[in-house]
């Protein structure tokens, strides 16, 4: 997997009791992550990638997510155009470029969000979803970039911004480029609060770092899918720094809301229409001005 | 190996013994050696000059974390008048990681935020070694807010490995505390000059360091991770470092080339430890004349252009 240095610094909380892959020939059927149960694919797919047995919610790719979420009628791709460059000519065991086309090929996405226009039960909303198997969805130049994109046609067209989230965090093959995105992306959510467009965030497994710590925590609702894992700091920096064991469910979505962080925990297949419903009430005001 | 020296100075710190071991031998003897002294201090002068001349982005790193390196409240003794500090976020505590409070500039009141790493080793436990908790952030957007209130600029200083990754910190919200403060720094209705005096560590950094001119000293750098952190994760072992912060270029001068900052305030001859009162001199200039323009500036097009110059940062095709 491309992201493995991603999954060295993520989810070791709650890993140990993750049951033992089992041999399973590829295609058909699934694993379960969680409970271990083997999924008949097609009936996955049918259950949103929700664990029939477990309730467990798997990853999802942005373009899935993005099918699970908008009706199907009526859809713009934003500003896919966009493509990442190496502008630093970043090299460690593997040279950035290099990461970036084998990204490309895996997913067949430019970088790692993907962003859309379109409705929710003939609502207008501007979606956008991040891709996190390029890449461990980190956010570069690209995805800042395009996040302010959507954003803008939210302000233009007076219309809510929904985003997905699924990200390491900030890409450090972009170095301070990366960083500076963070702030790009607040200051154009900053603009959407003066105007009153609002923002739902929905958090999904996992969100971490320079995306945790800039768009993804600002919505004007924050939501998160059940038992994702959500911070600031990865589980293994943390228990490296305080030398204590991190407590049972530490950064799950549970333990966000318990802590304030976040207002609610949505199930996939109520997603649509608890946003829809929640969006027609934030833009009331919106469709009183017009 | 002397300790107020890095590795890479070493040699420098050989010529300075020879010529204190001089100076001593002077003192009970009569033997002239004031020749040999000074060919020696010319020796030391032409090495230092010519290591500093080429340093590698992580010996500036290594610079820039200098046990002796000037802190913020180094700086605020030196640049400002009248200081007076204000505590707390008003919720859970007070984050001695980062000082703030209001002083005079050259004679008009300004607002200070800025990481304190703490000079002691007691101070450095009590200033959690300049890592802020996410009350730290909240302090520091208080003061901000506070600041935009009564017209003052909001000058901060940067100098963090990183907000604290902790348990406490994750559970009082870390990202919110962080991305809080882009947001309202953004369009913060004041002027906000940011200047990096030494390590800018990340999203840790970028908290107070959303503003219309961000500046770094010289020897100081800035990047989305440590050089340590970002080794250990792609080259899988932190010992590669030095090669990690040459990839990211997280140096003041290869920064400022990729046009990520403004101005470089230039530091003395070895680093701003050799000459905190030239140093410091060096960067009050600097703020002054920076303020002075952006105060010049009517509030909207202060904000036009501080967003403009947010939505300009990006490298892609």
């Amino acid at each position: 997997m491309s992201n493995s240095w991603l999954e060295k610094i993520l989810p070791s909380v709650g890993r140990s009791s993750a049951p033992k892959k089992a041999n399973v020939p590829e295609g058909l059927w699934k694993q379960c992550p969680k409970c271990g149960a083997f999924l008949y694919r097609p009936e996955l797919e049918k259950n949103l990638e929700v664990c029939p047995k477990c309730d467990h919610h798997m990853r999802v790719g942005a373009r899935r997510r993005i099918d699970l979420f908008l009706d199907a009628e009526g859809r713009e791709e934003i500003a896919a155009d966009l493509k990442p460059i190496d502008k630093l000519g970043f090299k460690d065991s593997k040279k950035y470029k290099d990461r970036i086309v084998a990204a490309q090929k895996a997913t067949g996405e430019n970088d790692a969000l993907v962003a859309q226009s379109g409705t929710i039960n003939d609502f207008p909303v501007v979606v956008v979803a991040f891709e996190f198997a390029f890449l461990g969805g980190s956010m570069g130049s690209v995805v800042g970039e395009k996040f302010v994109r959507a954003a803008n046609i939210s302000l233009e067209r007076k219309i809510p911004l929904v985003c997905f989230s699924a990200s390491g965090g900030a890409r450090m093959q972009e170095a301070l480029f990366s960083l500076m995105q963070m702030a790009k992306t607040s200051a154009v959510l900053s603009r959407m609060r003066q105007q009153g467009i609002p923002f739902i965030s929905v958090l999904t497994d996992p969100v971490y770092g320079g995306v945790s710590a800039s768009l993804a925590m600002l919505g004007d609702v924050n939501v998160a899918e059940p038992n994702a894992l959500i911070g600031f700091a990865g589980p293994r920096v943390i228990e490296q720094t305080v030398r204590q064991k991190l407590p049972e469910g530490f950064q799950r979505s549970e333990f966000l809301l318990e802590h304030g962080a976040i207002d609610m925990i949505v199930h996939r297949e109520e997603m649509k229409d608890r946003l829809h419903s929640i969006l027609s009430k934030l833009s009331r005001h919106l469709s009183l001005a017009s | 190996m002397n300790p107020n020296y890095l590795d890479f100075e070493q040699p420098i710190a050989e010529l300075e013994s020879k010529i204190d071991e001089l100076r001593l031998v002077v003192g009970d003897s009569e033997i002239n050696l004031t020749e040999e002294i000074d060919r020696l201090k010319g020796r030391s002068l032409s090495l230092t000059e010519s290591i500093f001349s080429d340093l590698s982005p992580w010996q500036v790193a290594q610079v820039a974390r200098h046990p002796q390196r000037p802190y913020t409240l180094d700086y605020i003794k030196r640049i400002f008048t009248d200081f007076e500090e204000l505590h707390g976020d008003r919720a859970i505590g007070d984050d001695k990681a980062i000082v703030g409070g209001i002083a005079n500039l050259d004679g008009k009141p300004v607002m200070i935020i800025g990481h304190e790493k703490g000079r002691t080793v007691k101070e450095k436990v009590a200033r959690n070694f300049g890592m802020p908790n996410p009350e730290g952030y909240r302090k520091a957007l208080r003061l901000m807010e506070t600041a935009e209130r009564f017209k003052l600029p909001v000058l901060t200083f940067i100098d963090t490995p990183g907000a604290y990754p902790g348990i406490e910190a994750e559970e009082r919200g870390q990202s919110e505390a962080i991305a809080k403060n882009l947001l309202v720094m953004s369009s913060l209705k004041t002027p906000i000059i940011s200047t990096v005096i030494g390590e800018g560590g990340s999203g840790g950094a970028l908290a107070i360091g959303v503003c219309d001119h961000l500046m770094m000293m010289q020897f100081s750098t800035y990047s989305v991770i440590s050089p340590e952190g970002c080794a250990s994760i792609l080259w899988k072992s932190a010992e590669y470092a030095s090669k990690a912060a040459e990839a990211m270029g997280l140096n003041a001068s290869r920064l400022y080339e990729l046009e990520l900052v403004d101005q470089i305030i230039p530091e003395p001859l070895g680093g701003g430890h050799r000459d905190l009162d030239q140093t410091a001199d060096s960067l009050k200039a600097g703020l002054i004349e920076n303020l002075d323009k952006l105060s010049a500036k009517p509030v909207d097009v202060l904000l036009e252009d501080r967003y403009q110059r947010l939505m300009s940062f990006g490298a892609l095709a």
